[in-house]
């Protein structure tokens, strides 16, 4: 179904509508192309599993796994997320404008997750094809276990970024703590600083790519090996 | 080894002990294998059924009903599974097992009115096509997720440990990590795959019941959501599962199987079930949710072989049992004609274990497709249809005979035990006595 065949807006106030009404009426095949959802208090699952090329817009702050398993749908969050927002998100969109805990993006698929700005630990945690791009900082072990897709960070990284990488490929335009295990810094081809600048253009950033550095995965623990065994 | 005088074996360092130092010393790595713990504990072998004399009432064999069925899940989805038996198939990935073992475990399932469940691979086609009653493991590696599949599903399990290896994340080595396997868990072909032991983006109860809620508005609250727990901390383990939501809870216990993982952690990580089952129908009796209307079921695993373990099962609290290696034996695994090929693969019928290697004779642990081809999903399904059929009728032989007519009848006071630790575990008495260890009379 494209938005064509859809009623034009709506808007639903949580202050008086529940999380299920609203999930509820996202999911309905009448759905409206565009809804408004007011007065979110931080409330979990908010706009979750949506299946369809439909935009939302969040004014407040959401809970956990909000936008969680998105599928073809442009979620905005215009205020912070909590942990997992966008959790396994399989396409469309999902843009927070203030900062996101942990877990942003965790295990996604596709899709284009934006964080203006800051995210949490283990933001990207065992990604699998979505691309994330974080205006500010990121925390600790994030891309843990990353297995496909692109993670890019305007600020800095924490600890431990990329362990135990898998095909992630990562860009830090600002300084990294350290990383993590089976994690390197790579070259920055031509074909990588064209990559960048599409990321940073769909995703509306104004940088640079030649002020950021790749890394990825050294494939030194693909197969165990007792000499890696301090590795682990 | 005949008897010879003067060479007295070791008991500390027998000739199992020996090898594995050696082998330890010349490979570097710990032992990594297939199937469930292989050391004796407390079973349910060690309890025995009160059948009915004069102070209990039996039932006619093969004349009076012995109902069998069991309802999952009533507690919030709007659709709970119906099954005709209790007896499950436990969670088996598609990579683990090749997906014509996967097919005939739907097949034999339906056939029998029950249910299977996937694994860390995600849902396939051939699983999905021949099972009529699906559920779906939601699993910290999230290989394969997508919220189509989850809609597909008649439930979902979220998985948060395994009876051979609580704590432990799954591991598919090298060999088994075909094309196919590789793009469904988005990982390059080829590589040892270790996966996570935890879920990415929620780090306890209080969490999982957040995470619960999702699912449920993903799927609009139309399917049962269970637990799966591998049996350690049980008591508690049950009573955050509830407390989190869980519709249906699933304990694991040690003799639980396991497509790979290290020797060490099958032998020495875990409680056996029976000792388990006791604790987890406590913690349901405590918060009230147990086999009362709308209440939480629970479903035990791990080393469940005949219809005298589903019965006991049920007798000690449990709604239904799941069972994964016996369904792997029931559909050919380490069948005696392969006995020529196990040898060459340095094992033996009724011994291979190396479900890592991916070199399965049987067809059914590999991905190799000329050893696939050789494994008949229909025959394979009949099969297993069979074995449930006898392990239901074994079960409810057993519980006409305690005068049951319903295998959930079954009580505690149909039992008692043949040694003091399994008394102790099952919190039945010993033989002959009123004692049960613990107790006070």
């Amino acid at each position: 179904m494209t938005t064509d065949t859809l009623l034009p807006t709506a808007t639903y106030d949580l202050a008086t509508t529940t999380t299920r009404e609203l999930n509820a009426a996202l999911h309905a095949t009448e759905a409206p192309a565009s809804v408004e959802v007011t007065n979110p208090q931080g409330a979990h699952a908010l706009a979750c599993g949506l299946n369809r090329p439909i935009d939302v817009r969040v004014d407040g702050h959401v809970g956990y796994y909000a936008a969680g398993m998105n599928q073809h749908a442009h979620v905005t969050i215009d205020g912070n997320a909590g942990v997992g927002v966008a959790e396994n998100m399989m396409s469309g969109s999902v843009r927070v404008t203030g900062d996101a805990s942990q877990s942003a993006g965790a295990t996604a698929h596709g899709g284009l997750l934006v964080i203006e700005g800051n995210a949490a630990a283990r933001c990207g945690i065992s990604m699998k094809g979505v691309d994330i791009v974080v205006g500010g900082d990121i925390g600790h072990m994030s891309a843990f276990m990353g297995q496909a897709g692109r993670l890019v960070v305007l600020g800095d990284a924490g600890e431990a970024l990329g362990d135990s990488l898998y095909e992630a490929r990562i860009y830090v335009r600002g300084r990294v703590a350290s990383l993590g295990a089976d994690c390197v810094k790579k070259e920055m081809r031509a074909e990588h600083v064209a990559e960048l600048q599409e990321l940073l253009d769909a995703a509306g950033f104004d940088a640079d790519p030649a002020e950021f550095t790749r890394y990825g995965s050294a494939r030194q623990l693909y197969h165990f090996h007792v000499d890696n065994a301090s590795a682990y | 080894m005949t008897f010879q005088p003067g060479l007295r074996e070791s008991a500390t360092f027998d000739r199992n002990v020996i090898h594995e130092i050696q082998r330890a010393a010349a490979t570097g790595i710990y032992d990594i294998r297939g199937w469930g713990a292989k050391r004796t504990v407390p079973h349910f072998d060690d309890l025995l059924f009160l059948g009915a004399s004069m102070s209990r009432y039996p039932l006619e064999g093969y004349r009076e009903k012995c109902e069998t069925d069991v309802v999952l899940g009533d507690r919030n989805a709007k659709y709970p599974l119906h099954l005709d038996i209790p007896v499950t198939i436990a969670g088996m990935s598609f990579g683990a097992l090749s997906g014509r073992a996967k097919e005939a475990l739907g097949r034999g399932a339906s056939e029998v009115g029950t249910s299977t469940t996937t694994g860390d691979g995600g849902m396939t086609p051939e699983e999905r096509g021949q099972s009529k009653h699906l559920v779906y493991q939601y699993l910290p590696s999230r290989y394969g997720m997508n919220p189509d599949d989850l809609r597909k599903a008649d439930a979902i399990e979220v998985v948060l440990g395994q009876g051979a290896k609580p704590g432990g994340g799954g591991m598919l080595l090298g060999q088994k990590i075909t094309e196919r396997v590789a793009g469904m868990r988005t990982l390059p072909v080829g590589i040892d795959q270790r996966s996570a032991c935890r879920h990415p983006d929620w780090t306890g109860p209080d969490d999982l019941a957040i995470k619960i809620l999702e699912l449920r508005e993903i799927t609009g609250w139309e399917k049962p959501i269970y637990v799966k727990v591998g049996a350690t901390r049980t008591y508690y383990d049950v009573k955050l599962a509830v407390k989190s939501g869980a519709d249906v809870v699933v304990v694991d216990g040690m003799q639980g199987g396991t497509a790979a993982t290290q020797d060490v952690f099958i032998e020495h990580v875990g409680i056996p079930t029976l000792a388990a089952l006791p604790q987890a129908v406590q913690a349901l009796q405590e918060m009230g949710v147990h086999r009362t209307p709308g209440g939480v079921q629970l479903i035990v695993s791990g080393g469940i072989r005949s219809g005298a373990d589903v019965a006991k099962a049920m007798a000690l609290g449990a709604d239904a049992v799941a069972i994964g290696t016996a369904a792997l034996i029931a559909l050919g695994d380490n069948d005696p004609k392969y006995q020529a090929e196990y040898e060459k693969l340095g094992s033996a019928a009724g011994f291979y274990d190396d479900f890592q290697d991916g070199k399965d004779p049987a067809g059914i642990t590999t991905q190799d497709p000329d050893l696939q081809a050789r494994f008949d999903p229909v025959e394979g399904g009949r099969r297993l249809a069979n074995y449930l059929r006898v392990l239901t009728m074994e079960a409810q032989t057993i519980a006409r005979a305690c005068g049951k007519s319903h295998l959930r009848n079954l009580e505690p006071q149909d039992l008692v035990a043949v040694t003091m630790e399994a008394a102790a575990m099952a919190r039945v008495p010993l033989a002959g006595t009123d004692w049960i260890p613990g107790r006070t009379l």
